[in-house]
């Protein structure tokens, strides 16, 4: 994700590459552990992080239904590790005017995708591994390689967003 | 009496889990199909274009349509003339779990609420009814918790006025906005109490969605889609795919209003045994 800054609001592109799946209990821990001072599972600086729990794997596939979950639960969360060197963030439905702020400030880049497709989206998804915090099941950050993932930049780096 | 053993309804909720969660209902499907081919916002019509295919792929591969496969609720209606042999309440966890776990579902059910912890597969959430008959009647709804969150309850003065009400439900909507997966089912209690006034507006969302009942229903939808929310929130007169209210009767005090917002995946099954 180089171009990310130009990247702009309402624009579609196909993602490739490694994204982290991290929803609700996933920040709230990795926030924690930045305040503590330790070192998270993985690095975050120029990371793209996927609001995601999966169902588990079927036997045979990569990976089960795997759709965005509610971004804005996140919003608490969301600007320090902005300020720590994440990137892009994947998921659904709006931001708070913090997030926003915060995206604009530290050049980053929220995504939404379809979301309530999370069969159609396991389509997407090559590879999946779990890398930390396995006790939280499907709350687990799992590191995924995905090739030509759909995606709508809802706030770009700017601070333009599509809702408005 | 009519002799039932608790494994058999263990086993059918096992196959409602998969039916449900596997295959999207007919008439919502119907509501989706009809919705794409009206919706004239090109990223709307896309939306929905995906919201069908991603059906189409969960039917085909056996895959969760949505990965939030919901707090399952499940509705169970048992005749006065059947006598279970075991637990019934016990029967209907055992098939949920043996289900989320065999069809490969997620585990979203938090034991201690504030405590939280690993997620697991049950409890769920069981109303049970007795009516006429030696019949079971059993339907199973995995509530999304995406569009559970949006969900709201009002507890209106017996004066207000029928404009306030319909004030409630459209900015109950408005105020999921493009968060709990658009476009939405609307299931309405009104009436009852606090609590019999939840259960209504969630169990009206079993009934049909491609048939509006009342004036009322149609006025109510036809307002929402003027929001312009949309698929996921994105524009389009798609915000919402039906309005479904279920009235009882209340006090003379009150007149509890019960919003209960669905995703566009309005998924449940039923059985009869």
């Amino acid at each position: 994700m180089k171009n990310i800054n130009t990247l702009k609001a309402g624009q579609e592109i196909f993602l490739s590459g490694t994204i982290y799946t991290a929803r609700d209990q996933a920040h709230k821990r990795l926030v924690g552990a930045i305040k503590a001072g330790k070192r998270l599972p993985f690095e975050l600086k120029g990371a793209i992080i996927y609001y995601c729990g999966p169902t588990q794997t079927p036997k045979g596939k990569v990976i089960g239904s795997c759709g965005p979950t509610t971004s804005s639960r996140m919003d608490e969360f969301t600007p320090l590790l902005l300020r720590r060197g994440l990137r892009g963030m994947i998921g659904k439905g709006g931001r708070s005017r913090a997030v926003k702020d915060a995206i604009k400030k530290y050049k980053g880049v929220y995504f939404v995708t379809y979301a309530g497709c999370g069969a159609l989206l396991s389509k997407y998804v090559l590879r999946a591994q779990t890398i930390a915090y396995s006790d939280l099941g499907p709350e687990a950050i799992l590191k995924l390689e995905v090739k030509d993932f759909p995606l709508i930049v809802a706030i770009d780096a700017n601070g333009r967003s599509i809702y408005g | 009496m009519r002799k039932i053993k608790a494994i058999k309804i263990t086993q059918a909720v096992m196959e409602l889990v998969k039916r449900a969660n596997f295959y999207l209902r007919s008439d919502v499907l119907s509501a989706l199909r009809r919705a794409y081919k009206i919706e004239d916002n090109r990223r709307g019509k896309k939306i929905i274009k995906a919201i069908l295919d991603n059906a189409a792929i969960a039917r085909k591969n056996n895959l969760a349509i949505c990965q939030d496969t919901g707090m399952p609720v499940v509705f169970v209606q048992v005749g006065r003339d059947v006598r279970i042999n075991g637990d019934l309440k016990a029967a209907i966890n055992k098939g949920i779990e043996g289900g989320y776990k065999k069809y490969y579902l997620r585990s979203s059910i938090i034991r201690d609420p504030l405590l939280r912890g690993k997620p697991e597969f049950s409890p769920c959430i069981i109303h049970i009814d007795i009516v006429r008959g030696d019949k079971i009647k059993i339907t199973l709804l995995p509530k999304g918790f995406g569009c559970e969150n949006k969900s709201q309850l009002k507890m209106f003065k017996p004066t207000a006025d029928i404009e306030e009400v319909k004030k409630f439900i459209i900015d109950a909507v408005k105020s999921a906005g493009p968060d709990a997966c658009p476009p939405y089912f609307i299931g309405v209690g009104i009436g009852g109490t606090a609590d019999y006034a939840g259960i209504i507006a969630k169990q009206v969302l079993l009934t049909k969605v491609t048939k509006q009942n009342s004036r009322l229903e149609e006025v109510l939808l036809r307002q929402i889609n003027k929001s312009g929310i949309g698929p996921m929130g994105l524009g389009g007169k798609t915000t919402a795919l039906a309005v479904k209210i279920q009235k009882y009767p209340t006090h003379i005090a009150g007149l509890p209003v019960s919003v209960n917002i669905s995703c566009h995946a309005l998924r449940s099954g039923q059985v009869v045994l």
